[in-house]
């Protein structure tokens, strides 16, 4: 039995430690799962027990996750695009295959970069706002407040943004999509002195609906991670405002890793 | 235990709360009745688990053992769905307003009755302007949280707590943090409140000014157990050296001159400040 008048020798405390650390992890990824499997059930049955999920605030968090993330995103998308171009044209010039460069650029715009860096930029951009909207709503009794007013915090604060993050995120990869392959293509066709017209018939000609399907379906994945990464830290504040800066900065760590993560195990199971 | 009216006429019965927080004991065995329409005021230090009775009290923590029973039914037995519909009797005002900084304060006030009710928004909207009216907060409805004071703040949680007509009304701490005039002011809107909505309230606090001016009966909560349960005038002429202690100390420091004050925080003999 553990006794704080008796230590534990030093490998046993390592141990402990890492043992707490992994329940600590274990505890979080339930909490996830029941979050998520709360989220559907207040979707699916919400108007059903007369407690529907207020529109109002899913358009409001489809404006902040959406609309008002398409600067950063066009801009880092047609940079990503440009920068695609330079680095497989470079590359292919060598074996004298330049021009296949479309069906390289093109593929893994769709499949990949663009889900990853809406995902990573979302996570940044709106992962961290929610995680600090909801600790500071936990240490200003607003959480409470909800359920002592018979309002499910789930049903009111995450369903509204897990929803915007559904339909945002996958909308905002597919601007990316085709912002990334523009920006890809002004370069190319500069470069290797074809046509708009016939870069965009070849990117349409190698591109088909599985690969634009692949990358929405990653992003989807990516934006229901990002929400739950956010319930979970937020919601685990301890302290006051230096609370709320520490589960900000872990929400977008444990996103972007989450999405990584994900990423991969996606890209393993669909893609060998 | 004391009470002032017959047990058919109890809205809170707490029998036998024993609460722990890891190995620590928070609440030891606390059992107490608040009967229909009066003023209960839960009080003592920092540490006693007044917090924590009215966490429970409200149902936002669950007891290790022991039950709760308002309104004569037994929380600790009820499902969330039928927790949300019990929701709707009662009232509560959190000790910082707890009111959501994206919403206007006539939203906030009427999100209840939006969540709650049917009613169409200008009921809603007529609905909010009287209870802010109630707590002398007419006109600020458009304003936002940000804008209002402390002491405004307090009183438009209260104007939310009531809009939905309680039965019951649970306040943390109404005073904390606020001037004496204020403070005296929002003492006076409890009791206007009970008065006129014919409310039983509970309220939560370690001011023993305030505590003094609006109770009806007492519960001096030390270390999770129960030193009593009385009136003012009981709870003044006890016996109880703890009690004493506790009530003493209070009035020794509002006794203080500002350089004893002093000298007593920093440890440094008061001639040191005054003429340093």
């Amino acid at each position: 039995m553990l006794n704080a008048d008796h230590p534990l020798p030093f490998p046993l405390q390592k141990i402990e430690r890492l043992g707490r650390a992994t329940t600590k992890w274990i505890d979080a990824l339930g909490f996830g799962t029941a979050l998520l499997y709360q989220s559907v059930y207040w979707m699916c049955l919400g108007s059903r027990r007369k407690q529907q999920v207020p529109l109002g605030a899913i358009v409001s968090q489809m404006m902040e996750v959406g609309i008002r993330a398409l600067p950063i995103i066009s801009l880092v998308s047609i940079t990503i695009g440009l920068m695609l171009a330079i680095q497989g044209i470079d590359a292919l010039k060598d074996f004298g295959a330049e021009h296949q460069v479309t069906f390289g650029v093109s593929l893994s715009v769709v499949r990949e970069f663009a889900p990853l860096i809406t995902g990573i930029l979302v996570a940044g951009r709106s992962g961290s706002a929610f995680a600090a909207r909801l600790s500071t709503m936990m240490i200003n009794n607003e959480i409470d407040a909800l359920r002592v007013m018979g309002i499910n915090p789930v049903r009111f604060l995450v369903v509204p943004s897990l929803l915007a993050m559904m339909i945002m995120v996958p909308s905002l990869t597919l601007w990316a999509d085709i912002v990334a392959l523009l920006g890809a293509g002004l370069y190319i066709s500069t470069d290797l002195g074809i046509s708009m017209g016939t870069y965009v018939a070849q990117t349409m000609s190698y591109l088909g609906t599985d690969d634009v399907l692949h990358g929405l379906g990653k992003s989807l994945v990516f934006g229901t991670l990002i929400t739950v990464v956010g319930v979970v830290n937020g919601s685990s504040v301890t302290g006051g405002a230096e609370g709320v800066g520490h589960v900000t900065t872990r929400a977008v760590v444990h996103s972007i890793l989450a999405i990584i993560l994900a990423d991969l195990l996606i890209v393993f199971l669909l893609t060998r | 235990m004391s009470t002032l009216h017959s047990e058919s006429q109890s809205i809170i019965e707490v029998t036998d709360l024993t609460t722990h927080y890891g190995s620590r004991k928070i609440l030891n065995g606390i059992s107490l009745t608040v009967n229909k329409g009066e003023i209960m005021v839960i009080m003592g230090g920092s540490g006693s688990g007044k917090s924590t009775l009215l966490r429970h009290l409200i149902g936002l923590e669950h007891p290790t053992s022991g039950g709760i029973k308002l309104l004569g039914q037994d929380i600790g037995l009820m499902t969330e769905q039928e927790m949300t519909q019990f929701y709707r009797k009662l009232g509560v005002a959190f000790q910082g307003g707890a009111l959501f900084s994206s919403m206007t304060v006539g939203e906030n006030i009427m999100l209840p009755l939006r969540e709650h009710t049917k009613l169409d928004h200008k009921t809603m909207e007529i609905m909010a302007r009287l209870k802010l009216e109630v707590v002398n907060l007419a006109g600020f409805e458009n304003l936002m949280p940000s804008e209002l004071s402390g002491g405004m703040l307090k009183r438009a949680a209260f104007a939310r707590a009531v809009i939905m007509d309680p039965v019951l009304l649970f306040c943390d701490e109404p005073s904390a943090g606020l001037d004496p005039v204020v403070s005296s002011s929002l003492d006076e809107l409890i009791l206007r409140l009970r008065d006129a909505l014919d409310m039983t309230i509970v309220v939560v606090t370690h001011e023993l000014e305030s505590a003094f001016r609006i109770a009806d009966r007492l519960t001096v909560l030390d270390k999770g157990d129960i030193l009593t349960i009385g009136t003012v005038d009981e709870v003044r002429a006890s016996n109880n050296q703890r009690i004493q202690d506790l009530l003493n100390r209070h009035f020794e420091e509002e006794m203080l001159d500002p350089d004893e004050y002093l000298a007593r925080l920093t440890g440094e003999p008061q001639e040191t400040l005054i003429h340093a």
